[in-house]
């Protein structure tokens, strides 16, 4: 029981890092329709920044502050100088973009910063809660109310901001946001800087137990990918509901198979969802009206 | 006194002149007609004016002010709204959401007090709903409000384009084929609403291929064939000229001016 619990714990905290990134897939998707690979990139620059600002000095919730405006500041750039001078290419040049701003980003870390692991500080402590005889650290807890805090600001604002709205319209139908007066490029911006932010908040969160280092990207960003395709891509809610399924059969994968195996789980979901319901768990099937 | 200008615009694609010179203007209250045969380029002519396409020649003025290639979301804050032949609707969002977006830029909300649920957002969002109902009545879509628009047949969103489109509060609207799908008697119901729009002091440009209807409602006339503009006048000057009826019927004159007629 106790160890049911544990995988439980750790798998819901994997899982709520999971879930931010599929979040960052499904914002810039639905603005753009391109599925950004560089995704990953964004956890990354969040740990990589919030750890050299620290190690200079800054106080730490400062320096993850500075990292997540500089990680947001470096979404716009990706969309201003990659994506939006290639609008109206197909959406598979795009992606490709994605890929390689994505090796670019991963490059220029290693450049500007080194090819160490890198950890700071948890933000309460390294002492384990016990729980019903499970475990779980304080950072963890961090994690989770972290995830939680950003799915429900997120909900507030596309269920009852102007601006939110504009952002659904804008992805529902860029010709048709545009007439009634909306600026779908900075809909577009918009997306990116907040995928890029809620990137570099995991990647803040989540550095004091997992660590970071130049090329973590790839893996985060597979992993978000796989959670955001179950849960379905393009739906918030299905990121959610994803990320933390994902979490969740990975930890017990871990547990009950073997954590040899861990890593196949996110290859074997993507698998999985393809070739049973590519239109994941929360989406709909399209139905083209001839 | 003159809201829409247009100066010899033109555009090509490829090698092909989709328009060429063509020029109009467009008066408060009016409403002005764009006719020719399939391909003649009205809807790219449309696209020009609306900001979608970037004219490869020539010159819009809205209100004096030059406006060539500004786009569609600036010309929407201008007054200047439209609907597509094609229909660009929300198609996920209700029918009544979708008339609601069109309120769009007569929204003020604080992002704060829209976070928080507030009374101010909630009354606004009520204004908004009740504004949108109203034009959807007009339009005849009372009833299907709470539908997706996804579910509606191709002439109820048409009608529903218009809603949107309205919803601006335009000074110039611009309807690409409002009556295509529509029965008689929802054509009959589109051809009361434009002139009833017109009379409210709202200038309007149609593309229509219902005869009957443009030659009934409109003011003026403006013929295009080939890209090119061939005519313009009043209806009855322009339905008794000899190139349009060339240009729609081929040269047997006689019968095709009894059509137009």
């Amino acid at each position: 029981m106790a160890e049911l619990l544990q995988y439980l714990l750790s798998g819901v905290t994997v899982g709520a890092v999971y879930a931010l990134v599929a979040l960052g897939f499904t914002l810039i998707y639905n603005a753009s329709d391109v599925v950004n690979f560089a995704q990953g990139e964004f956890v990354m620059l969040g740990g990589m920044i919030s750890f050299f600002a620290w190690q200079a000095g800054i106080p730490l919730p400062l320096a993850a502050i500075l990292a997540i405006i500089a990680t947001a500041s470096v979404g716009v750039l990706l969309n201003k100088l990659a994506i939006e001078p290639a609008r109206g290419a197909p959406v598979a040049s795009l992606i490709i973009i994605t890929i390689g701003a994505s090796i670019f980003l991963r490059g220029g870390a290693q450049l500007v910063f080194d090819k160490q692991l890198h950890r700071f500080p948890s933000f309460s402590g390294d002492d384990p809660i016990r729980i019903l005889g499970a475990t779980i650290l304080p950072q963890s807890l961090w994690v989770i109310a972290g995830a939680v805090a950003i799915f429900l600001s997120l909900w507030l604002f596309f269920a009852h901001t102007l601006t939110g709205k504009a952002v659904l319209a804008t992805a529902n139908n860029r010709i048709a946001a545009s007439l009634v007066g909306i600026n779908p490029n900075h809909m577009m911006t918009l997306s990116f800087a907040v995928s890029a932010a809620i990137g570099a908040l995991a990647g803040v969160l989540v550095t004091p137990i997992t660590l970071t280092s130049y090329d973590l990207g790839v893996a985060i960003a597979l992993k978000g990918f796989a959670a955001a395709m179950l849960g379905g891509m393009g739906i918030p809610a299905g990121a959610l509901a994803g990320g933390l399924l994902l979490g969740l059969i990975e930890a017990f994968t871990a547990g009950y198979v073997s954590s040899v195996y861990k890593d196949a789980v996110a290859f074997v979901v993507i698998l999985a969802v393809l070739f049973a319901m590519p239109q994941g768990l929360f989406g709909r099937k399209a139905m083209d009206r001839v | 006194m003159t809201l829409l200008q247009v100066e010899g615009l033109g555009i090509d694609f490829g090698g092909l002149r989709a328009v060429n010179d063509v020029g109009f203007a467009v008066a408060p209250g009016e409403i002005v007609s764009v006719i020719g045969p399939n391909g003649a380029g009205k809807t790219t002519l449309f696209n020009m004016i609306s900001g979608v396409y970037l004219p490869g020649r020539g010159k819009i003025t809205l209100d004096g002010r030059d406006v060539t290639g500004m786009a569609p979301n600036r010309l929407a804050e201008r007054g200047l709204s439209r609907t597509f032949q094609n229909l660009q609707i929300f198609q996920r969002m209700s029918v009544l959401e979708n008339a609601m977006t069109g309120c769009h830029l007569k929204e003020r909300g604080a992002i704060l007090s829209d976070l928080l649920c507030l009374p101010s957002s909630r009354r606004r969002s009520a204004v908004t709903k009740a504004r949108a109902s109203e034009l959807l009545e007009r339009v005849g879509l009372a009833r299907a409000a709470e539908h997706e628009a996804s579910s509606l047949s191709y002439g109820a969103l048409k009608r529903l384009e218009i809603a949107r489109a309205l919803a601006l509060e335009p000074r110039i609207l611009l309807l690409d084929e409002p009556a295509a799908g529509c029965n008689a008697v929802e054509t009959e119901e589109i051809d009361h609403l434009i002139a009833e729009v017109a009379k409210s002091g709202v200038a309007v440009l149609l593309v229509e291929h219902d005869m009957k209807l443009v030659m009934r409602i409109s003011n003026h006339i403006v013929v295009l064939d080939r890209g090119e503009k061939i005519a313009e006048g009043s209806p009855a000057t322009v339905s008794r000229d000899p190139r349009v009826i060339e240009a729609y019927l081929g040269t047997q004159g006689a019968e095709a001016g009894h059509a137009l007629g």
